[in-house]
């Protein structure tokens, strides 16, 4: 093909595409493609075998015999295998994470299948793994609801009063995560103005809305839709404008009604911003993390996210090998979570050419 | 001109009060938590900084700080200031410093019991003690002419006859919020029923037995005696509880007392405040709480100029009589020369009681993290005590494992 022929005329060729996308691969390499090959091998290590003494402890309170880590052993050791000790899928499979054993066990041992599901959704990593879903499963579409009547009924406003609106409406995004939740946290308490009334409308002097499993999900998926809407209403409000006018007005002239012209012309013109914004809130969501420590939820609700950050920051003995592993794993179930979306956004690609 | 001379004779004075300290060189920064006694104590070292660099960091995230802090080398900090628990990281990870050697030449008004020492090494200088311990108000267990509980048994009793009374609602309080809080509310009734959290020798766990299943069940009734919203309440947020008059009976610090009793929030409850050593459970005669002590400990990747620098400024006020007995009542200090005031009576109850100190073993935080997380849905009504042993049992060996230990 010559370089005049009207195919290549709107394609960047190959070249100058790899120049321009240098710098950007360069730093995604850089910045999360090696980071995130350092964190997989790290899942596959364990601490080497701590080497303990006996020795004598005295404090103000008195002595007593007991262990401590051997560290002349314990640095000869790490010197001559910095990385620890080889575990392969070990960590992915122990109780704290996929647990095989310990479902193997349930399987055999539970003698009705309500009795097998309340084993395993005691473990850890599946407690947390089926808040998460949860939390993406109510959150992602509404956000998606709720973004695009929003931006709907503000496209139909007036100019004028337009631009403090969207201000107005895009501010849940602006507040911090954390702050956001810690005022929501200080109004549902018992004596805050939300928890106060609701147990004024229930008539029930000890309803808590943090005290109660279910009730502390719902203040957090709840929370997650008011967080996120924001987000999907200024990508449906800008795909909005580009809507083609004609077609609209055609059908005004043909009497179709508000909600024909918005089935038929509105949503097939924006579906694969739709689809964009699905993506990203299901990725956001799945990591879902910061209201669950602006709600001081860790009790109630446990997400993947938090697990790790429990693993790296919550005990004085830092666990690199379960966080890694846990890290992973929330990458592939982003992986396998979005594989249904981009499975067909590349179809239709595809057959777009 | 007076003013010049007033100003020239308090530095005379100043500098001739600290001529003892004298340090040259060297760079001095603390890691330290935040509450007003550390304020008191590291304020009082920087006075005798001399020519030395001076910084500190006071931060209730400090544990999280610490071991990557102390690992870089050089280090971050210079000094750590720590407790029972938070040296042993430090310790499994090799990051700090004997002191033997600093403490003989420059540790003189250091007595010897605040000297903490392993394996024939001082590891650390303690300069005060806690606990956590029971307080009461005065004026509610009078009116219902209940005595002073010395047992979590007549805490319960006391509680539930102040709710009978429709006085308050949730007349208990403890800080009971999930993670780190809650396992401390275990420890302290695990070995209060004179559990051992390991088996003899070994770091394998030892908590699913009859002790434990009482601890739990205690715990339960306690918590159904206090606020619902309970697994969210630290420290700070049952102190509000309690100034705002909803709590009668409470287990809280003993370095909480000083905010506690001081002159904000209503004058008619800090009257009322009353504070007495921790209870026993379960018929034992040792209290349900743990002795803990806060010390500096030095960080091993540091030159040793800067070592020096900062064991003679932390030494200064670890051995000052003057800010004990200015501060005597924010803490109890282990610095000669204290003088126990009222608010010390939990910290000396609970050491004439024969309290035991928080265990300090290399494998314990990971016993404390498992706890933390798998008692809460026992305590909420989902699963039963031995299930919930079970489960922090299981926790705890896939973590002990990973690490190392089993």
């Amino acid at each position: 093909m010559g370089i005049n022929s009207p195919l290549t005329q709107n394609l960047m060729p190959n070249k100058t595409f790899f120049w321009f996308f240098l710098p950007t691969g360069l730093a995604m390499i850089l910045f999360i493609g090696l980071p995130i090959i350092s964190t997989g091998i790290q899942s596959f290590y364990a601490q080497h075998d701590q080497v303990v003494k006996e020795v004598k402890k005295c404090d103000p309170f008195g002595c007593t015999v007991s262990i401590v880590v051997d560290n002349e052993e314990t640095t000869k050791l790490r010197e001559a295998k910095p990385l620890g000790k080889f575990n392969g899928f070990g960590t992915y499979v122990d109780r704290n994470h996929l647990a095989v054993d310990e479902i193997k066990k349930f399987w055999n041992e539970t003698e009705s299948f309500g009795a097998f599901v309340d084993q395993v959704t005691n473990l850890p990593f599946y407690k947390a793994l089926i808040f998460t879903l949860t939390y993406c499963l109510f959150v992602t579409p509404n956000v998606l609801l709720l973004g695009f009547i929003i931006a709907l009924s503000l496209n139909a406003v007036a100019r004028k009063i337009r631009g403090p609106l969207i201000f107005g409406t895009i501010l849940p995004m602006i507040v911090t995560p954390l702050v956001g939740s810690l005022v929501l946290f200080w109004m549902i308490d018992s004596q805050g103005i939300i928890g106060a009334n609701i147990q004024n409308l229930m008539n029930d002097p000890y309803l808590s809305l943090k005290s109660s499993k279910t009730l502390t999900w719902i203040t957090i998926i709840i929370y997650g839709i008011w967080h996120h809407s924001p987000f999907a209403f200024v990508v449906f409000y800008a795909a909005l404008q580009t809507v083609p006018q004609e077609p609209v007005e055609a059908a005004i002239i043909d009497g179709a009604s508000r909600f024909q012209r918005i089935k038929h012309i509105v949503l097939p013109h924006i579906y694969p911003v739709v689809t964009f914004v699905a993506l990203i809130s299901l990725m956001d969501n799945f990591r879902v993390f910061e209201p669950i420590i602006g709600f001081s939820a860790e009790g109630s609700a446990q997400s993947l996210s938090w697990l790790i950050y429990d693993n790296l920051v919550n005990e004085e003995v830092i666990l690199f090998g379960s966080a890694a592993a846990t890290s992973m794993m929330t990458i592939v179930g982003i992986a396998i979570l979005l594989a249904p979306v981009l499975i067909r956004t590349w179809k239709e690609f595809k057959t777009a050419r | 001109m007076r003013k010049i001379l007033v100003t020239l004779l308090f530095l005379l004075f100043g500098t001739s009060a600290f001529a003892d300290c004298n340090i040259k060189s060297g760079s001095i920064n603390i890691l330290a938590n935040d509450f007003p006694a550390l304020r008191t104590f590291v304020e009082t070292s920087k006075q005798c900084k001399g020519s030395a660099d001076f910084k500190v960091t006071h931060s209730s995230e400090h544990n999280k700080i610490a071991v990557p802090a102390l690992t870089a080398n050089p280090s971050e900090f210079s000094a750590r200031i720590a407790a029972n628990s938070s040296i042993v990281p430090l310790m499994n990870q090799d990051l700090i410093r004997p002191l033997d050697d600093l403490v003989k030449k420059y540790g003189k008004g250091i007595q010897d019991s605040q000297l903490i020492t392993i394996d024939g090494k001082v590891m650390a200088v303690a300069f005060m003690a806690n606990t956590q311990h029971l307080y009461y108000r005065e004026d509610v267990l009078k009116d219902l002419g209940i005595a002073v509980p010395k047992t979590y048994e007549e805490v319960v009793a006391a509680s539930e006859k102040i709710r009978a009374s429709g006085k308050m609602q949730y007349p208990y309080a403890a800080a009971y919020k999930a993670g780190w809080n809650l396992a401390e509310e275990f420890v302290n009734m695990f070995i209060g029923h004179g559990g051992e959290f390991f088996k003899a020798g070994g770091a394998q766990p030892n908590i699913n037995n009859a002790k434990g299943v009482a601890t739990l069940n205690m715990l339960k009734k306690l918590s159904e005696l206090s606020n619902p919203d309970y697994l969210t309440h630290d420290s700070e947020a049952i102190k509000v509880e309690w100034e705002s008059g909803n709590v009668a009976l409470m287990t809280l610090w003993a370095s909480r007392s000083g905010t506690l009793l001081d002159d904000e929030g209503d004058p008619n409850i800090t009257k009322a405040t009353k504070l007495t050593g921790p209870a026993t459970v379960g018929g034992g005669n040792i209290p349900a709480a743990t002795l803990w002590w806060d010390g500096f400990t030095l960080a091993k990747n540091r030159s040793d100029a800067d070592a020096e620098a900062t064991f003679r400024a932390l030494a200064h006020a670890a051995s000052n009589k003057k800010m004990v007995a200015d501060a005597a009542d924010q803490a109890v200090w282990l610095v000669e020369g204290f003088v126990p005031g009222p608010k010390s009576i939990g910290v000396i109850e609970a050491v004439k009681m024969g309290a035991k100190p928080y265990p300090m073993l290399p494998q314990m935080g990971l016993m404390h993290g498992a706890l933390g997380s798998e008692i809460v849905e026992f305590l909420q009504g989902k699963e039963s005590a031995e299930q919930a042993l079970k489960d922090v049992e299981a926790a705890y060996i896939s973590k002990a494992k990973e690490q190392g230990f089993l």
